[in-house]
């Protein structure tokens, strides 16, 4: 077992394509998935910029020139949008966002870079791994986008992709038509998502530094633990349902198609026998989950955030620890809430509407224990904070919205409607990506050596808040009036709609205001990368964890020396101490004072 | 990792060579069993039974699972467990379809007299 | 930036979990497989109940063909273990010889596979045939690509691989150790993928 950082023969600098395209090193490959996930974070909101206009103004023509002349005559006739052109935008906008965008974002840039620093490790336990998994997610990537530009365009069927409509559209045995790519797509990103698990659970069970124990793991750690056993064992379902819907697609198998199925006025000439609703389970069986993978990171890097920012310990750390265990474990037998109206019986439905309610007390802790952890703190209401502290009233309405879709008779009348599309969107938007923007502006010190710009910062902030809020919670209010949802015409056809079409403008100008405030963070981001004024500490926000216990960026290798940890990480305002911190690798100077922060 | 004395490894190379012998055994049992007609539910266990016995054989011995850490056991007892759930919740939706229900979903149908329509002229009643 | 870093727990155990990295890596690895030919096996549980008639597959698939296809994995499998006691023992000429075998017997596999793939074209026996036939060509087809990666890691530790035995001896061992995992898994799969696809009665 190596204590000491062994300086082997010196082979010489890496060239250029080995050290930044190629690299086994976590830090490069998090900043490999961060860049290129914000790329598809943004190309996928830009996809939703476009659905919206249709939805503000039907059946008018886009007043965007040349945007109009390269999408094409198939694509927007006469500057109006076809309606097979809007149901690609939508099924892509949810495929990219989701898998493309947020979890890349959460787990493989958050997660490889964070992760192996705050367990005190040189890298991840497996980093050639790693670099093929973001290679193979690069992959995945590129096929989903080209799959626009095949002959009928991307997949049109949702990001759901439900059979018997994905099986058949279009009717071709052909690799080259977007539903068969975005399957494909989807093998590749799925994974991609299985290998870096892989990695990631085997990093923060093996690889913890010396006194690193399970509870004294920063909750961000545990978050991703979690989010790794999620992703290796819900996703294989689906890649196998994947595999099989390629099969129905192109070698003219069943798996998804009853008997007797008839389409465009044809009978579809198939065996027939399959199961239209088997693939609606194995796609939920990992989907539910999948909603998991997305807000667990974005907790842990709240928790971070707020503990570092009151300058107290987290409340209720084993509340949390135990809460978000119970939270992964139960992810996996609540899927069927998504199936309610599919004909299910009566006990089935009791079933999975009990588990669903029962995971909304994990939820609930976790929410309750970071807002108890305001209480009494000194609060810094940086940029980071403001993210995370919108975060917790964001998520809670997330939430607890989703209680009437997890009752199956509530569901009845809300399944489908924009009301569903309002409650997962304020999770994650409003929910996980400012929990996001709040860990960009957390480490962007540390892994770059400038601060980023406060004002402009603040800016982001208020703006994003506005406008996420000007786009979400009309959704809620169009949905309880009934307003279905992946209408092309946002509603217009239906008499029930009439009183509510207005907030369709009042939604798409806050997408396309909104669009204009992540511009300033764009700038910001890039600029502070360049010309940002520098940190003159490695430890800027002055927190405990040991990510900051690094030189500012760490080189290869994290540390200069391997951590050893004699405390748990927030130990921050303990009395007794100098200052109001107590980092994680230092030792104390009296050997009683240990156990008195533990016992705290 | 700690060196295994050669009597240790020779104990154990013993035992792949049994295994073995009880693997092709368990084989040739579950294709002779196969040609009685053992109806569907009697042959779906027996071929499950004789799968289980192999596979363990095979986890236990070849794999070393016998000898492994408890981190391995937990993982495989969590990924067990949604197997189970993956599995046994999906049959218990299809059992328990509305309009389908059989066994212990069973609700016993209302009788409704059927009115036999009219006869189109030519037509034959079955 | 050099290249000096060393992740612990590539050849020694780590104290608290009696596992190397590569291990435990492993074994997670195979948890993910268990779910994915688990989903595919609940799949034919679905489709097989749900249908009104089902064939008896040993009226058509070649159950001897099938059946040497059994042994010759399941001796695959001590060949394999073999392979990686040989190198405990450390007689590398021995563990070549093993893991050889191992890679021959997987050739072996591979080919009565397409025997009988290519004799189910001939009779017009396709996967569009029947939900059956479907499921016969998707989880033989899915357990055969993963013979061939299991080969592909075995003939690169038989080969250019072999090289760290010189260097790394512990972690080569290692190394052959978690590929035998895998392949023993390989195995265990087809274990209950012949009884369900070629023994069991139809309906």
């Amino acid at each position: 077992m190596t204590e000491a950082h062994h300086h082997e023969e010196h082979h010489g600098e890496l060239p250029f394509w080995r050290k930044y395209i190629f690299s086994t090193d976590h830090k490069v490959i998090g900043i490999q998935y961060g860049l290129t996930s914000l790329v598809f974070l943004f190309f996928g909101f830009s996809l939703m910029m476009l659905m919206r206009w249709q939805l503000a103004y039907p059946g008018k023509p886009l007043p965007i020139g040349f945007l109009v002349k390269w999408l094409g005559d198939s694509r927007m006739p006469g500057g109006i949008m076809a309606p097979e052109f809007y149901n690609q935008l939508g099924a892509m906008h949810g495929t990219i966002m989701v898998f493309l965008g947020v979890v890349p974002l959460a787990v493989g840039a958050f997660g490889n870079y964070i992760e192996p620093l705050q367990v005190g490790a040189q890298d991840m336990a497996f980093p050639k791994l790693n670099m093929s998994s973001y290679w193979v997610y690069f992959i995945g990537g590129v096929v989903m986008l080209c799959s626009f530009f095949v002959s009928g365009g991307s997949a049109q069927s949702g990001w759901t992709s439900y059979p018997p409509l994905s099986d058949v559209t279009p009717q071709s045995h052909s690799l080259f038509t977007g539903q068969s790519m975005w399957l494909t797509g989807m093998v590749f990103l799925i994974t991609s998502s299985l290998l870096g698990s892989v990695n990631t659970i085997t990093t923060i069970i093996q690889l913890r530094a010396k006194g690193l124990t399970w509870m004294r793991l920063p909750f961000f750690v545990w978050a991703q633990l979690v989010t790794g056993f999620l992703l290796l064992l819900a996703f294989p379902p689906l890649e196998a349902a994947g595999v099989m819907q390629l099969m129905d697609r192109m070698a003219g198998t069943s798996f998804f198609l009853p008997s007797g199925l008839v389409v465009g006025g044809k009978a579809l000439n198939v065996s027939g026998g399959g199961s239209a609703l088997l693939w609606q389970h194995l796609f939920w069986f990992l989907a539910h989950p999948e909603v998991y993978v997305l807000i667990l990171p974005a907790m842990g890097i709240v928790a971070e955030v707020i503990a570092n920012n009151t300058r107290k310990p987290l409340w209720g750390y084993k509340s949390l620890v135990y809460s978000v265990i119970f939270l992964g474990f139960m992810s996996f037998i609540v899927w069927a809430h998504h199936m309610f109206l599919t004909g299910m019986g009566t006990a089935i439905n009791a079933f999975f509407q009990t588990t669903t309610m029962i995971i909304s007390i994990p939820s609930i802790i976790i929410l309750t224990a970071l807002i108890l952890s305001l209480w009494g703190g000194s609060i810094r209401f940086n940029v980071p904070m403001l993210f995370a502290l919108a975060f917790l009233p964001m998520f809670g309405i997330g939430g607890l919205t989703g209680l009437p879709l997890g009752l199956a008779s509530a569901d009845i009348h809300l399944h489908d409607t924009y009301y569903v599309i309002g409650h997962f969107h304020y999770v994650v938007a409003p929910g996980t990506l400012f929990a996001l923007f709040a860990g960009i502006y957390y480490w962007f010190p540390k892994a770059s050596g400038k601060q980023m710009n406060e004002t402009l910062g603040k800016w982001h902030f208020w703006g994003s808040l506005i406008f996420m809020n000007g786009i979400f919670l009309p959704m809620l209010i169009q949905g309880l009036a009934g307003v279905s949802r992946r209408l092309y015409d946002g509603g217009v056809s239906y008499l029930h709609a009439e009183h509510v079409l207005y907030l369709n403008k009042v939604m798409s100008h806050s997408a396309w205001a909104l669009a204009v405030v992540q511009l300033i963070f764009i700038v910001n981001f890039f600029w502070s990368l360049f010309a940002g004024r520098k940190v003159t500490s490695d430890n800027p926000w002055e927190a405990t964890t040991l990510e900051w216990a690094t030189p500012t960026p760490p080189p290869h290798g994290n540390f200069l020396k391997i951590p050893e940890v004699y405390c748990g990480p927030y130990e921050y305002s303990a009395p007794g101490e100098d200052k109001d911190f107590h980092p994680q690798n230092e030792p104390y100077k009296k050997p009683g004072d240990q156990n008195n922060q533990e016992k705290r | 990792m700690s060196d295994t004395h050669h009597e240790d490894v020779h104990r154990h190379v013993k035992t792949y060579i049994r295994v073995f012998v009880a693997l092709a055994v368990g084989t040739i049992i579950t294709v002779l069993a196969s040609n009685f007609h053992l109806g569907i539910i009697l042959g779906i266990i027996v071929a499950l039974i004789i799968a289980t016995v192999k596979g363990s054989l095979v986890a236990a011995f070849f794999m070393h699972l016998s000898a492994e850490r408890k981190p391995i056991y937990w993982v495989l007892v969590l990924t067990a467990t949604f197997v189970v759930a993956m599995v046994g919740l999906i049959m218990f939706a299809r059992r328990d379809q509305q309009g389908r229900q059989q066994g212990i979903f069973a609700v016993p149908a209302k009788h409704v007299p059927v009115h036999h329509a009219e006869t189109p002229e030519g037509a034959h009643k079955e | 930036m050099s290249t000096a870093i060393e992740i612990p727990y590539n050849s020694t155990e780590r104290p608290d979990t009696g596992l190397y990295n590569a291990k435990l890596g492993v074994w997670l690895f195979l948890a993910s497989e268990v779910m994915l030919f688990g989903a595919l096996f609940s799949t034919y549980v679905l489709l097989r109940t749900g249908a009104d008639t089902w064939e008896h597959g040993a009226e058509f698939l070649n159950v001897p063909l099938a059946t040497i296809n059994t042994m010759v994995l399941i001796f695959s499998s001590v060949t394999m273990v073999m392979s990686w006691a040989s190198l405990k023992m450390k007689n590398f000429g021995k563990y070549k010889l093993y893991m050889g075998l191992t890679f021959l017997c997987g050739v072996a596999f591979l080919v009565i596979k397409s025997f009988e793939y290519a004799a189910k074209f001939e009779h017009h026996l396709l996967p569009s045939t029947s939900t059956f036939m479907a499921l016969y060509f998707t989880m033989t087809g899915l357990h055969g690509l993963h013979v061939i990666g299991g080969m592909i890691v075995n003939g690169y530790l038989w080969g250019p691989g072999s090289k760290m035995w010189q260097t790394d001896p512990e972690r080569f061992t290692n190394r052959v150790e978690v590929a035998g995992l895998y392949w023993h898994f390989v195995d265990l799969v087809w274990i209950f993928l012949f009884p369900t696809l070629y023994l069991l009665p139809g309906k």
